[in-house]
């Protein structure tokens, strides 16, 4: 810290551990602007944690793994199910005759867990009231930022396959 | 019109400094949000750039910080 300290004829900890108890309270401009360009370093230590995590990132492996049978939930009808760890809940719609959609039931804003309405068509989050597309997992109003991830379908032998996740972070 | 003693011109450079220091502060805060969340959403691409941006605004508040150092020493010089 010998960079950023000013020079001062009186030693480290006078300046850290004033003698006086008025000076204690006491924060002066160089101070100051010494606290705010030490944050600025703390932004910057963020980002380029954010850039090493991005640079050694493994491409995430997904398992397949059968999740319904095609015929077992109605036209608008909900399944819970863990996809891709035991812990990850998901949720699945049957959006159509012959369409389904998955999505990550976490919320992406504080990671309640999403239902959906039938009536709006839509996933909804009770928390803070985050909505998302039932088509794509986009934010349609609410807190959160971030579509939620989708899980990849396939339809084999009668059944519906996860074969992976989309839109997924770290 | 005029300027005022050297103690006031010091300290209103000062003051303009860290207003300065503030809003790049808060650029930087945002910054670093907007890349953490681009980075959840499963778009890593978005980090080096913001890195960059965030590392030139630490520079531009580390030459602000020397400049408010060098005129606090000649002001309380006299």
């Amino acid at each position: 810290m010998k960079l950023l300290r000013r020079r001062s004829s009186a030693p480290l900890w006078q300046d850290e551990f004033p003698v006086f108890t008025a000076d204690e309270r006491y924060v002066s401009r160089r101070q100051f602007t010494k606290f705010l360009t030490l944050t600025s370093f703390a932004m910057l230590a963020g980002n380029l944690w954010i850039l090493a995590r991005s640079w050694f990132r493994r491409a995430p492996v997904y398992p397949r793994r059968a999740v319904a049978t095609l015929d077992e939930i109605a036209v608008g009808g909900v399944k819970i199910f863990a996809y891709p760890g035991a812990e990850d809940s998901c949720i699945l719609v049957r959006t159509g005759q012959a369409s389904y959609a998955a999505y990550s039931q976490k919320c992406t804003h504080l990671s309640c867990a999403v239902y959906y309405s039938r009536g709006q068509n839509r996933l909804e989050c009770p928390c803070h009231q985050g909505f998302f597309s039932i088509a794509d997992g986009a934010v349609l109003q609410g807190p959160p930022q971030r579509p939620l991830p989708r899980v990849r379908l396939e339809q084999r032998d009668g059944s519906l396959v996860a074969v992976g996740m989309e839109g997924e972070g770290a | 019109m005029s300027a005022g003693p050297p103690q006031n011109r010091g300290l209103t450079a000062i003051d303009g400094a860290m207003v300065l220091i503030v809003v790049l502060l808060i650029v930087q805060i945002w910054l670093l949000s907007a890349t953490l969340e681009s980075y959840l959403a499963g778009h890593p691409e978005a980090a080096a750039p913001g890195a960059i941006i965030s590392g030139l605004l630490f520079l531009a508040c580390l030459g602000l910080y020397f400049f408010v150092d060098r005129i606090d020493s000649e002001v309380r010089k006299g």
